[in-house]
């Protein structure tokens, strides 16, 4: 379902929890998907005796992938024009995140309608892991 | 870098959704993609990093016969490494200018953009460099635009 852009107005907001306690497993499965084998993310060795974090953390790339979920849900299929983040800060495994998009307007460019999205994406403290911004066609 | 052929994949897309816990159809069930608006299986939007299975060269993922810097016999195969935090991702945007299907096979160029320094209280100096990658299809027409930065930390970023 795409959105329709006279029943939309600034300030309007969709929100998902895009995931609930975020397995280890699913970092693993990520890093399969997208190849990005880094052992920050999959390999507790590693990451706690050499780089010196306190347990493997997700890559920022799944965090946009699974707000990318909340995007395309409230959007509609192949709609997105842009999509945009910041990584704020690391995501570890057992977070459960909500992910936020705020209509910031809502415009016209050569006949096509357009919205205009901020994003932002909160861990279980109210901590924002990623902040971006999309754009999406409108009926 | 040389140019990257990239071959999108019904499975490949398949397992991607799985991984970032997408359940919509439009990635998995070619009947119900079709009914869709998109007319097909589609990739979700962030698929187009996944670039990175076709590069041959990309230094995340371990190749045979070379020392791997994950864990083994020791805490780091690759011994006297720095345990700085290494590189890490710090922003990511793409711009579509069509969705990507099984059966496009894409050329994917990365040109270096801008560089720049910062120092933070988090984690000491921090390394800006930005990356330009151009998705383009078989008819040679731009599909993805992304940009990428990623930063490279003086020490692991401190938590809290």
């Amino acid at each position: 379902m795409a959105l329709k852009a006279s029943a939309l107005k600034v300030g309007d907001t969709h929100s998902e929890r895009v995931v609930d306690n975020l397995s280890r497993t699913q970092i693993v499965q990520y890093a399969g998907t997208s190849g990005d084998y880094n052992p920050l993310h999959t390999d507790e060795v590693y990451t706690t005796q050499v780089a010196g974090y306190p347990s493997v953390f997700a890559h920022g790339m799944l965090t946009m992938g699974l707000t990318g979920k909340m995007l395309t849900n409230y959007v509609g299929d192949g709609r997105l024009t842009k999509f945009g983040v910041r990584f704020t800060n690391q995501v570890w495994p057992g977070d459960t995140l909500d992910a936020t998009a705020t209509v910031a307007a809502i415009r016209e460019e050569g006949g096509v309608k357009l919205v205009d999205l901020t994003l932002s994406t909160v861990n279980q403290d109210g901590k924002e892991v990623m902040t971006g911004n999309a754009t999406a066609r409108a009926d | 870098m040389a140019k990257i052929t990239f071959p999108v994949e019904a499975s490949h897309i398949m397992m991607f959704a799985r991984s970032i816990g997408d359940t919509n159809p439009v990635y998995h069930d070619a009947e119900a993609a079709k009914k869709t608006e998109a007319g097909g299986i589609i990739a979700p939007p962030s698929f187009a990093q996944s670039v990175a299975q076709f590069n041959p060269d990309y230094f995340l993922r371990p190749k045979p016969g070379q020392p791997w810097f994950g864990s083994g016999k020791t805490a780091s195969g690759v011994e006297g490494k720095a345990s700085s935090s290494g590189g890490l991702h710090a922003e990511q945007h793409f711009e579509f200018h069509r969705h990507i299907g099984p059966g496009d096979v894409l050329s994917v160029e990365t040109k270096p953009g801008a560089s720049w320094e910062k120092e933070s209280k988090r984690a000491g100096k921090l390394m800006f460099r930005e990356s330009i990658t151009e998705y383009r299809d078989q008819n040679g027409n731009l599909v993805i635009t992304a940009r990428s930065v990623g930063v490279t930390t003086e020490r692991p970023v401190s938590q809290g």
